[in-house]
């Protein structure tokens, strides 16, 4: 008898999912080529995206703060890999973009440059797509913008 | 055992839809609250347990933003389990026994409007041989119900009583969605869907969080004891007509004496063999919340029973019991009871 | 109160890309009979069975537990699950404990498992959720950032990761459950593999496997003439990413680590034997020095003191690095550091050990979970 070692059993499971009013703020700001963050009122640290309460004071965020779409590249790597669900075709870097006046970085994508250009210190600033839509993956990539590097001690605390 | 009480308990207003929180929002509204209840902070905590299911949630590891929502920072003792928050209260009941922490959160969170929860029930069975003819937990529910009619144990009438009470109860009930009271008569005049149990019989789903805070010593309902087991998965070799995991759970538990009950009944036609199970009186007053029959929250509603029958004790009942359960037709089963502060 | 507890039994299963050959109960009940064989006791003998594993998405059936009572031999007992990501396997060993030293019960089974061949794991996670940002690194993307944040703190030279890379593998070749079986591994070899997450090659990484493995814990020696006595149990957790967060050098695994050797009763340096979770080769260095066993992890790999032979042999058992089914991975450091202390490491044993760590971690390197295990009760 031939062992059965393996049949398909496709499963679907259809989800409907509502982003909140945190997330829902966030997002219509991005459709208007905004990027709005919100502050802790205990530590007063900037979070961004926003989360309805400081991962580190349980506290309520509920003041919004507007940043500009200019930071600098904390850390990163370069995804030389193909994976499912891919956006990109390897290699490009992906990064942690710290904005200005931010304090948590952005997991994003440095584009619009050469891979082995990359590098921790970089000044960035966020190309859009031209039809924003309410996600993240409307800002397009960040790309460098010609300012000096910034200083590791300016961002060690923000890797 | 060390004495561990009930210092505090919170729940989100059950809603259909709660479209305003995620994981993280609604984590801290209940968790705030019932450390408040407890006039605790969160440096008091020594130890944090959850509940939450990544299919009802929709996404993988879904407990990791919820996390924001207590301020995991300085860092905690933490632990998180995949079932319902009953059970995370077990895992901090159990490590108050250790003798080095005194004061545990738990915390649950599930939302039913995201998904579509009986589908996703029905893929908890064996994924070899029943899953993929889409046996729903209903069906499921309807196949022992109509043991339980043939064996005389159960009739029709019963299931629809079952329901009128819940719903009764439930309008006294301000954390939980409106529901409309209906007579037996109305409500046997609806027609069946899965023969013998009509639309009304199901628990009705809901989205929510619940957290409870537990101290060893101080005030508060105590717990008089707790346990859970489990039966088989496979419905043919279970006799449907018992349910020996919640008769072994409410012996361990202690359960006599009991003045009323919460339990987690999924479809009303399992509400008297869970009681005829656990040996509960016929005066034992069932569900004076309303019960899971008017709000049942994936992964909270068994958190819920117990902080309900918690307030219980608060309101003046000497002895309760909680109920919680997970898997078709009454797989498994945790029971609680609850005495009041000696 | 705290009482005794010790592993009495251990099993574990072949790990591979896909054991087809097995359905997943049978996957389980192969590390379980070894565990029990092992501890010398019948299914009758257990009463509680805690079973761990990551995101029920990995193999498409929510709440595995429920269908897996019968092969698990949990019919009218307790079953109770964990999963608090990659840490998993330890974590539940840990509650594992908890239930043995509170008195609850006298013997438990625990029980971690990872069958990703049965659906996609990497689908599980990377799909879109709506409204969250889309997934544009993959799994070592999120990790790759955070290793070249330690190289550029602690100027480690490229080559630490594959010595470690190597050394796992020449351990893994000790271990006949291992997954990877590289004989030609080489410093040569792993540089020239492919750069997947730039710093990270392919050899730098760990495999996707199929396995488990379980362990019986006592309250008492019960017949076992070498149990490996649980000394202490940890876990800690801090959220994913908040402003500040030292995500080389998290503080949840540095509290951790304190508070599992105090509660042992032991200083870092008495351990003789680490199995720590290590996913990336660069993870051996930056935990060497979160859990306080070197100052400077990567001088340590560098001068040789974590191969076997070592001052402080590192992951004899090829680690996660050879091994990786990822619910299981946690218990398989919890098990295999219980394996030293009763000397039944077999090929990769560390001669005389006496004390030695099981750690896990997951998330976002958020979740720790640890145990030291003793040769005596202490």
């Amino acid at each position: 008898m031939k062992p059965v070692t393996e049949f398909r059993s496709p499963t679907k499971l259809t989800y409907t999912v509502s982003a909140g009013t945190v997330a829902t703020e966030f997002l219509s700001a991005i459709l208007q080529r905004r990027i709005v963050g919100r502050r802790c009122p205990v530590c007063t640290k900037v979070y961004v995206p926003p989360r309805p309460a400081c991962p580190t004071c349980a506290a309520l965020c509920e003041e919004p703060v507007e940043l500009p779409e200019t930071g600098t590249v904390t850390t990163f790597s370069v995804v030389r890999i193909p994976f499912p669900g891919q956006l990109l075709e390897p290699p490009y870097a992906c990064a942690h973009v710290l904005l200005d006046g931010a304090d948590v970085p952005l997991l994003h994508i440095v584009g619009g440059v050469d891979v082995n250009q990359v590098r921790m210190g970089l000044r960035v600033t966020a190309v859009w797509y031209e039809e924003p839509q309410p996600t993240l993956a409307s800002i397009r990539y960040f790309t460098p913008n010609g300012e000096p590097d910034a200083d590791y001690a300016s961002f060690r605390e923000h890797v | 055992m060390r004495p561990v009480h009930i210092a505090g308990f919170a729940q989100l207003p059950h809603g259909l839809v709660d479209n305003r929180h995620d994981e993280g929002g609604m984590v801290r509204a209940v968790t705030a609250a019932a450390l408040q209840e407890a006039g605790l902070g969160r440096d008091d905590v020594g130890f944090t347990c959850s509940g939450s299911s990544d299919y009802i949630m929709g996404r993988p590891f879904s407990f990791v933003m919820a996390l924001d929502g207590i301020g995991a920072w300085p860092p905690i003792r933490e632990s998180h389990v995949e079932m319902d928050g009953a059970w995370a209260l077990y895992e901090a009941w159990v490590r108050l026994q250790h003798g080095d922490v005194d004061v545990a959160l738990v915390y649950c969170f599930g939302k039913s409007s995201l998904g579509d929860v009986e589908a996703i029930y029905a893929l908890q069975n064996d994924p070899y041989t029943i899953a993929p003819l889409g046996l729903d937990p209903m069906t499921a529910a309807a196949l022992q119900a109509r043991q339980l009619i043939a064996r005389g144990l159960l009739t029709e009438r019963e299931i629809a009583e079952t329901v009128v009470n819940a719903r009764r109860n439930g309008q006294s009930n301000a954390e939980v969605p409106a529901i409309e009271t209906r007579s037996v008569e109305q409500l046997l005049a609806q027609p069946l869907v899965r023969d013998p149990l009509r639309a009304h019989d199901a628990a009705r789903f809901t989205d929510g969080a619940a957290a409870i805070v537990l101290t060893v010593g101080g005030g508060g309902p105590r717990i008089a004891g707790i346990d859970h087991r489990i039966d088989s998965m496979n419905l043919g070799v279970r006799d449907l007509t018992l349910c020996n995991s919640a008769r072994i759970a409410a012996e361990r538990a202690g359960a006599h004496n009991i003045d009323a009950a919460e339990l987690y009944v999924p479809y009303a036609s399992q509400e008297k063999l869970l009681c005829a199970a656990m040996g509960l009186d016929p005066g034992v007053q069932i569900n004076p919340s309303g019960g899971t029959l008017v709000a049942e929250t994936p992964m909270v509603a068994g958190l819920v029973r117990i902080g309900e029958a918690a307030r219980l004790i608060r309101s003046g009942a000497k002895r309760t019991l909680a109920h919680a359960t997970a898997g078709p037709c009454l797989q498994q089963n945790l029971v609680c009871v609850l005495e009041e502060a000696p | 109160m705290s009482g005794p507890c010790a592993v009495i039994g251990i099993g574990q299963t072949h790990y591979a890309a896909k054991r087809d050959d097995v359905s997943m109960p049978g996957l389980i009940r192969e590390a379980v009979l070894r565990a029990r064989e092992d501890a010398r006791l019948g299914f009758e003998d257990i009463d509680c069975v805690v079973l761990g594993k990551a995101p029920d998405m990995f193999e498409g059936v929510p709440n595995p537990e429920l269908f897996l009572a019968d092969a698990l031999g949990a019919v009218g007992k307790p079953i109770f699950r964990v999963h608090t990501a990659g840490s998993v396997g330890g974590s539940t060993a840990c509650v594992a404990a908890h239930l043995v030293q509170a008195g609850i019960h006298r013997r438990v089974l625990a029980v971690a498992w990872e069958k990703q061949s049965e659906s996609n794991a990497m689908w599980a996670l990377s799909h879109k959720v709506p409204f969250q940002p889309p997934t544009i690194a993959g799994a070592g993307g999120y990790f790759a950032p955070i290793i070249r944040a330690y190289m550029a703190r602690t100027k480690a030279p490229e080559h630490i990761g594959w010595k470690v890379a190597v050394k796992d593998r020449q351990n893994a070749l000790l271990n006949p459950y291992a997954h990877l079986q590289i004989p030609d591994i080489s410093l040569e070899k792993v540089q020239q593999s492919p750069l997947l997450w730039d710093p990270v090659r392919y050899l730098d990484t760990c495999p996707s496997s199929d396995g488990a493995c379980a362990v019986v814990l006592s309250s008492d020696a019960d017949g076992c003439e070498n149990p490996a006595w649980v000394r202490a149990t940890a876990m800690r957790s801090e959220a994913m990413l908040f402003a500040g967060r030292d995500e080389v050098n998290p503080l949840a695994g540095r509290q951790c680590a304190q508070e599992v050797y105090q509660k042992a009763g032991i200083q870092a340096s008495e351990l003789d034997v680490a199995e720590i979770y290590v996913p990336f080769s660069w993870y051996e260095p930056m935990w060497l020095e979160n859990l306080g066993l070197f100052e400077c992890g990567w001088r340590a790999v560098d001068e040789g003191h974590t191969l076997l032979g070592g001052r402080l042999p590192i992951n004899p058992s090829g680690g996660v690095l050879s091994s990786n089914p990822i619910g299981a991975s946690g218990m398989i450091r919890f098990a295999e550091a219980a394996l030293q202390v009763r000397g039944m490491a077999g090929a990769h044993q560390v001669e005389g050990a006496k004390l030695a760590l099981g750690h896990a971690y997951g998330g976002g390197s958020q979740f720790f979970a640890m145990w030291v295990v003793g040769s005596t009760p202490g």
